[in-house]
């Protein structure tokens, strides 16, 4: 992880036009990503991780989603304002993604190596032949066993982890400066996630990918990220390097998730906490804390306005009314 | 594979066995009889009539003399057409109506496919609702206002077109146009409804959305990851498709007055006429029968998730 700032989302807003009114699924995100790094996203299901991922690389369907604010800077470019033929060279090139559902994210009816291969002869303008010789060299980085017959098989011949790791060696096969996994271990076993984990870490590691990982799970954040970006509600609630946010948490939000996550190393006997509440609707939301429902230590103003954010020395921001300067009446 | 296909071959021996014996049965259990309707026929020339078809003897006898019979390719006598066999009338007619109901088959698969197409794709555009419009017209209104409708204005009012007849007449190939058109209708409306449905559910699949995600071309996205999943259900559908082709012919032929089996089916029902109506049965099913068979075989091949064993 370098200093050097390679994607940059700016106020980043997307909303979904619904019969029951707009969704304002992601509204107001912002975070950097250095090269090398490895981002965590972590929030509650609805919170707008996959929306967030989505939008970076302009991919928001279209109807009923419409990306309505905000800048996506990846080496100074405006992702958000280019045109389709421009982005398309980034996608899959300089910008991957791969998605929580290994199962249904292949396509049944072609062989890996067609599946392959046609994203390195679009990107790298290599020729059919040696297309599939860097495709075998992926999967073999990939850790799938005999790869030069593997190849040619179809998906369904490969279990879930198997295609997880097929994804991850079609993705990192143009060498990509950004890998986008949306939770990549999540539709798979216990014992998998962990492999599969472990894989990704190796591979960005080696190849100088950076990564934003969107999971909803802490543990995996703890275990795989530099930094952190906590969101509910289509909002970043609170930013931060891991281990900083870990150690102490700011946001009310944050210090609920941590403390849910059954730890080994703190003795046992304690029930294991849970946040009270549903997960907030985002359908016309009025100005105001999202979370404030839900939260303890909630105030007269968080009803009344969105939370400014608040800068930390370790470099952290917080969205939240306890730690800022701007008291309103 | 070979093996599937041998199977599948020998399960066809049952299945006709059963289809024979049934409407054997069903038939001559069915009121009236070959020469009731021929008044006042003496007694004698009558009991002649029935030994020259063997109907004096017990059913059970018939049956078999008939299964020896068909063993053998023959279909027998027509009760009817006289001088006729059945296995000439099919010869005659059969011809005809393959043609007929393989043009209108072509017809629907490719027109109904190539206006999914766009309508999928221009969803909820003006193109999407002409085309959706047209089908529901296609659906719901059947071949026996629609024929006669073609006719009365293409061939009556604008003339056109003839209104009847058959390609060996003097209007030649253009006799075919109105009853292909009439007799594709329908399965071209029904195509063009589920190829668009189902290709709107390829392109919100999340293969789709990888394919995107690879920075492929939207044409490249369509023509490659998209048609191939969302028009296999096409393909099972073409079996059953030619099954409705095939019964659509009889009426049809009827309003067109095309030399097909579906006009001597309906006669040969009307007729009792036993031999000529088990000899239709008996093509008919066997076509179907083959039809689905072949269906399969092509579904299995363009799935590669399906292995036959
Ligand atoms: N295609 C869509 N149409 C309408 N609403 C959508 C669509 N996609 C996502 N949303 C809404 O956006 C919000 C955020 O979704 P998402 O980003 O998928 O959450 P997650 O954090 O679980 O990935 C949800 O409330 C969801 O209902
Ligand atoms: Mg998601």
């Amino acid at each position: 992880m370098t200093e050097e700032v390679i994607l940059r989302v700016k106020d980043l807003r997307t909303y979904f036009k619904t019969d029951e009114g707009t969704v304002k699924a992601v509204d107001g995100v912002s975070f950097d990503l250095h090269k090398g790094e490895t981002l965590g996203i972590v929030g509650e299901s609805g919170s707008g991780k996959s929306v967030t991922n989505l939008s970076i690389i302009n991919m928001i369907p279209s109807p009923p989603g419409k990306i309505v604010g905000g800048e996506v800077l990846f080496m100074d470019a405006d992702l958000l304002a280019m045109p389709a033929n421009k982005i398309r060279e980034i996608r899959g090139n300089k910008i991957s993604m791969i998605f929580q559902d290994p199962m249904t994210s292949l396509n049944p009816f072609l062989r890996i190596s067609t599946q392959m291969t046609e994203t390195i002869i679009l990107h790298q303008g290599l020729g059919k032949d040696e297309a599939k010789a860097k495709a075998i060299e992926m999967l073999k980085l990939a850790g799938i066993p005999a790869p030069e017959k593997r190849i040619d098989q179809y998906p369904h011949q490969f279990s879930g982890g198997m295609r997880q790791r097929v994804m991850i060696a079609m993705s990192l096969s143009c060498n990509p400066e950004i890998l986008i996994a949306d939770e990549p271990t999540s539709a798979l076993d216990v014992t998998i996630q962990a492999q599969i984990l472990d894989l990704m870490k190796d591979l960005t590691a080696r190849l100088g990918t950076a990564v934003i990982l969107i999971t909803h799970s802490l543990g995996v954040v703890a275990g795989m990220c530099d930094t952190l970006c906590v969101m509910y509600a289509g909002r970043v609630v609170e930013r931060g390097a891991t281990d900083a946010v870990f150690a102490d948490p700011k946001h009310p939000y944050t210090q609920g998730l941590i403390k849910s996550v059954p730890r080994l190393d703190v003795a046992s006997g304690n029930r294991l906490s849970s946040i009270r509440g549903q997960p907030p609707n985002v359908i016309d939301l009025p100005d105001c804390c999202p979370f404030y429902p839900r939260c303890d230590k909630a105030m007269d103003i968080c009803k009344r306005k969105y939370p400014a954010v608040s800068r930390f020395d370790d470099g952290r921001s917080v969205a939240c009314w306890l730690y800022s300067e701007e008291k309103l009446p | 594979m070979t093996k599937f296909i041998i199977r599948r071959l020998l399960s066809l021996i049952p299945t006709m066995f059963v289809i024979v014996t049934l409407s054997f049965f069903l038939i001559r259990f069915a009121p009236g009889g070959p020469f009731s309707a021929e008044k006042k026929v003496p007694a004698q020339v009558l009991q002649n009539l029935m030994k020259k078809y063997h109907m004096d003897e017990s059913l059970g006898r018939q049956y078999l003399r008939y299964f020896g019979e068909i063993l053998r390719g023959d279909l027998g006598p027509s009760f009817r057409y006289k001088d006729m066999t059945v296995n000439a009338l099919i010869k005659q007619s059969m011809p005809n109506s393959m043609l007929l109901g393989t043009l209108s088959l072509a017809l629907a698969v490719a027109l109904g496919i190539a206006v999914g197409i766009v309508s999928a794709l221009k969803q909820n555009k003006w193109q999407d609702y002409t085309a959706m419009s047209l089908a529901v017209v296609g659906i719901s209104v059947p071949l026996f206002v629609i024929g006669p409708l073609l006719q009365l204005v293409f061939a009556m009012q604008l003339k056109w077109l003839p209104t009847s007849g058959w390609i060996t007449d003097r209007a030649g190939l253009k006799t075919l146009i109105m009853p292909v058109i009439t007799l594709s209708f329908p399965y071209f409306a029904y195509i063009a409804r589920m190829s668009r449905a189902s290709i709107l559910e390829v392109l919100r699949s999340d293969y789709v959305r990888t394919a995107r995600a690879k920075g492929l071309k939207e044409s490249t996205v369509i023509g490659k990851h998209v048609l191939k999943g969302a028009l296999l259900p096409i393909v099972s559908y073409l079996g059953p498709a030619f099954s409705g082709i095939i019964t659509g012919s009889i009426v049809v032929e009827t309003i067109f007055l095309v030399p097909g089996v579906g006009k001597i089916f309906v006669q040969s029902a009307l007729n009792r006429d036993y031999t000529l109506i088990m000899g239709e049965v008996i093509v008919y099913s066997l076509i179907l029968i083959v039809m689905n068979f072949v269906v399969d075989i092509v579904y299995g091949f363009l799935d590669p998730r399906i292995a036959y064993k």
